[in-house]
């Protein structure tokens, strides 16, 4: 059979079957476990109430255990143990003690830090000055819709297209990467190997993050920067603010708790940054993160110990920007 | 001072024109209303004089310096917005503060005026709060606080009360009204109220579709309504307005009776007619009366208890001083 057709008929299946569950399911509480009539009708109805919520949760908690719970549990069972022949043996903190010996982890772990410094920001605030900026153009609607573009490309697709960006011909040849061809037109004396030149090239792999988000902070914070009541900027003129002030003092305020959710979206996405360093350096001459070094260890190096660690160094991390991020968020929403 | 003159001022925004050439003189130290219907173009005119709207042409002048392209900040006036437009990310001090600190006041001057400004306005207990904690009536005096330590040549209230409840309302008009007994500052007052244009005026401009039908005190605009308008719309419950062969006997093509300058008796006088509803108010009460053959709803005002109900039998006599006469084009006669 041909895959595509293939491809269609399991969703056709699991969606019948999804549409089934609900209904026998609903149909057995309500005709079979608690049925609506009887001496006991009143009761019968209240709980079925109570358990039918569950009863529509059931498939998304159990997904959710299975491939979220589990999961963490079993990366915290492999992080303490070795894999022998034949099975795991206990092995204590020797993984952790292990990866904490090797450069390539606190490269990595400082990496990561660098990211987490640059990229979250300069997203935020490229994405509120461009809101800001565009918002009174007449054509402001289709600069902000080129700009946000990047979100619908794939990490790997981007790495993509700025690999070619910084890519490198050997000097006399055609420059066929724009990075090199304006270089050697505003001077430079010799094509560069861009993505091996260390400390640069971690900030040249930034950009690709940051040509991706700028758009996501702009949208959100546009949207954000549209719902601050007129009159209070109007106040504010009156009151004698010029633009900056009206801008820094009176908008940005307001937005505060926007530009925080935003901003620890990003920083939650950049802890886990994977994909673009894989595709373009893979994690040499110094641009190691987290993420690679675990896909390193546990699928190169076939160490699932010493990856299950830093897969849990990566979790630690990110736990508690993302508990405040929901806290944040749902403080919005009130 | 505050002296501030509208000379030949239009404002029209894109095609359609707004504002036609209108002239006005405010006096230094005058409470000045605004009123008329929804769309009239009395906020527009507002936000002429405050500069938050650029006037198409014509020349606007406060204390006879040219202002008409003066910023707003530069026009030494205050604004005291609708929806109170307070600065929800700053405390109540920092909200009255900050015009201050825009023009650069010294803090310990600035401390001195919010105290007597928090004095004055029962705010001394709130200085510390967000506005998002405090009532409708207190967020109101923290506005116009915050327009009071600017001392400005005039103070401008775009509907100031129209958020506020009914109770409420009547006290915040009678504390702006102290106000200006206090401060004798000018104030212009927009309202779509009458009753607030009748019980805190020194003058009443009444505008339709952004022409000035008539300008003078409460009491000149109740007793001779220049044309059918005003005499419509000053007054609570309107007018009584009479076309046909009964304002022939007047020499008019309509006359006018206000509802408290009609008699009313279950047994004989002028006019004929059947009660619809009578509403009663403790101290008044308001008798609808239809098929009078004069004009579709009489309203009548009458004493304390007048025992009609729905369908009965009513008889109408004016005061005949009291008859307003106008001609064919709605202009008063006489």
């Amino acid at each position: 059979m041909h895959p595509a057709i293939q491809a269609v008929l399991t969703v056709g299946v699991a969606v019948i079957a999804a549409i089934a569950y609900f209904y026998l399911s609903n149909l057995l509480l309500d005709r079979v476990l608690f049925p609506a009539r009887g001496k006991n009708a009143g009761r019968n109805i209240n709980r079925a109430n109570m358990i039918r919520p569950w009863l529509f949760l059931f498939p998304a908690l159990f997904a959710l255990c299975l491939y979220l719970a589990y999961p963490v549990v079993e990366t915290i069972r492999l992080s303490f143990t070795d894999r022998v022949p034949g099975g795991y043996e206990w092995a204590g903190t020797s993984n952790y003690q292990q990866m904490l010996r090797e450069p390539k982890f606190w490269e990595a772990l400082r990496n990561n830090f660098f990211w987490l410094l640059v990229v979250p920001g300069l997203s935020t605030l490229f994405g509120l000055i461009i809101a800001q900026l565009t918002d009174r153009l007449s054509w402001g609607n289709i600069a902000k819709s080129i700009i946000f573009m990047p979100m619908a490309i794939s990490f790997v697709g981007a790495s993509v297209i700025f690999k070619l960006i910084y890519d490198y011909r050997p000097a006399g040849e055609e420059q066929i990467g724009i990075l090199n061809a304006v270089y050697l037109a505003l001077g430079g004396a010799e094509p560069q190997t861009w993505l091996t030149i260390p400390g640069l090239n971690n900030f040249l792999l930034m950009v690709v993050l940051i040509w991706i988000q700028t758009g996501f902070a702009m949208v959100i914070l546009s949207a954000a920067l549209r719902g601050i009541p007129e009159e209070t900027i109007e106040a504010a003129i009156v009151d004698g603010a010029n633009p900056f002030q009206i801008f820094f003092k009176i908008k940005v305020p307001q937005i505060m708790p926007t530009i925080m959710v935003v901003w620890t979206t990003i920083t939650i996405l950049v802890l886990k940054i994977f994909d673009i360093v894989f595709a373009m350096t893979n994690g040499q001459w110094g641009t190691q993160v987290l993420a690679n070094y675990m896909y390193d260890k546990l699928f190169r190096a076939n160490d699932w110990g010493v990856g299950s660690a830093s897969a849990m160094v990566i979790m630690l991390l990110v736990l508690p920007i993302l508990v405040w991020n929901v806290r944040q968020a749902r403080k919005e929403m009130r | 001072m505050g002296r501030i003159t509208l000379d030949k001022v239009t404002k029209a925004f894109g095609e359609v024109e707004v504002i036609p050439p209108l002239d006005l003189t405010i006096d230094d130290g005058e409470f000045v209303v605004f009123v008329g219907p929804s769309g009239c173009g009395k906020s527009t005119l507002l936000r002429l004089i405050a500069g938050l709207e650029d006037v198409s042409s014509g020349e606007i002048r406060i204390d006879k310096q040219p202002a008409t392209h003066l910023p707003p900040a530069k026009r030494g006036l205050a604004m005291v917005f609708q929806s109170y437009a307070l600065y929800p990310h700053m405390s109540v001090r920092k909200n009255i503060a900050f015009p201050m600190k825009m023009a650069g006041i010294p803090e310990a001057e600035q401390n001195r005026k919010i105290e007597d400004a928090a004095r004055v306005l029962n705010l001394t207990d709130y200085l510390d709060r967000r506005p998002g904690q405090l009532s409708g009536g207190q967020r109101q005096r923290v506005a116009i606080g915050r327009a009071i330590v600017r001392e400005p040549a005039a103070f401008l209230f775009d509907e100031p009360l129209s958020n506020l409840d009914a109770a409420l309302r009547v006290g915040m008009r009678l504390e702006i009204s102290e106000l200006h007994e206090r401060l004798k500052t000018t104030m212009i007052y927009v309202t779509h109220d009458q009753v607030e244009a009748m019980t805190m005026a020194d003058k009443i401009v009444v505008l339709q579709k952004g022409v000035i039908e008539q300008v003078g005190s409460p009491l000149e605009l109740y007793n001779a309504p220049r044309n059918i308008f005003v005499a419509g719309f000053i007054g609570s419950p309107k007018m009584n307005l009479i076309e046909g062969a009964e304002a022939a006997k007047h020499d008019a093509h309509t006359i006018g009776i206000r509802p408290e300058h009609l008699a009313a008796s279950k047994d004989a006088g002028e006019w004929k007619g059947t009660v619809t509803v009578s509403e009663h108010l403790g101290s008044d009460t308001y008798l609808h009366v239809t098929e009078t053959g004069l004009a579709d709803t009489m309203t009548v005002r009458v004493g304390g208890e007048f025992g009609v109900k729905h369908g009965d039998t009513v008889f109408l006599t004016p005061d005949a001083t009291k008859i307003h006469r106008f001609d064919a084009q709605g202009l008063r006669i006489g």
